[in-house]
């Protein structure tokens, strides 16, 4: 077991969150915006091929924050560009969030089943 | 009235002048520990299921779906906002915080309906990451295309 890979998860994914902490103080972005700032970034990182060290240095690091999910639908895109040509441009991206994306609506649903809203105080 | 208000304005100008570095520090310093946890969590979940000869794809998919259904149950309980009130974007910007995003309109907004509340509200954040999301994934793909191909 290797302890400094996982020190190194830690810590490329708590600066990325620093990050976003200090775009949130600092330019009172809301969180949907930042959210939006990371997934382009990300896959712009991962079209340029930058954000590919980040993920060979910082693995869950860098695949846990949405910057993760920017670079996976970078990934996904020049894949399915290289396998079929110019139309996977437009099926490689979602195609390797599929997973992610239901998981999260199915959550949602579940979740919104289980559990009832809670009062504002 | 109208002096104790202005009072109170100049009172608050004047902490925001002298307290927001220490404040942003705080800040970066929760965000830090709880975003590097929440990876260092996903990193132990990606390595067990390495060990257990899962492919790169489906070990991915795997630490997603238990990171995304924590959050969710989190998010029900009431817990993920509060942890959000000290940690800031430590757990906004992990995919937990995307999941938090989704889930917690869609509990809010059900008594609105399963349409156009549970529905549509799910993808009050979600929605935007996702149409800027692809949109940058095809710019990407057809840039790929033309450099590459």
């Amino acid at each position: 077991m290797n302890l400094m890979e996982y020190l190194r998860a830690f810590i490329t994914g708590g600066i990325i969150c620093v990050i976003g902490q200090i775009l949130i103080d600092k330019t009172k972005l809301t969180s949907a915006r930042i959210l939006v700032l990371f997934v382009v970034s990300g896959c712009i990182l991962g079209g340029l091929g930058v954000y590919k060290y980040i993920y060979d240095f910082g693995g869950a690091g860098a695949t846990v924050p949405l910057t993760g999910f920017g670079y996976l639908l970078s990934k996904g895109v020049i894949e399915e560009v290289d396998k079929v040509g110019f139309l996977g441009a437009f099926t490689g991206g979602l195609k390797s969030a599929a997973g992610g994306v239901t998981i999260a609506v199915i959550f949602s649903l579940l979740a919104a089943i289980i559990f009832k809203p809670k009062e504002k105080n | 009235m109208e002096t104790t208000e202005k009072k109170k304005k100049e009172y608050q100008k004047a902490v925001k002048v002298l307290s927001p570095n220490s404040h942003i520090i705080k800040n970066c310093i929760w965000a830090f520990f709880s975003g590097g946890t929440i990876c260092l969590i996903g990193h132990i979940l990606r390595k067990i299921f390495e060990s257990l000869n899962y492919s790169e794809d489906k070990t991915a998919l795997l630490v997603n779906l238990i990171l995304i259904g924590s959050s969710a149950l989190l998010t029900g309980l009431g817990l993920y906002s509060k942890m959000g009130k000290k940690c800031g974007a430590g757990t906004v910007v992990p995919i937990t915080g995307f999941a938090n995003s989704m889930v917690s309109p869609s509990i809010e907004y059900k008594t609105q309906g399963f349409i156009l509340g549970l529905g549509a509200k799910m993808f009050t954040v979600a929605g935007p990451v996702l149409v800027y999301g692809i949109t940058t994934s095809v710019v990407v793909g057809i840039i790929h295309y033309f450099v590459m191909g």
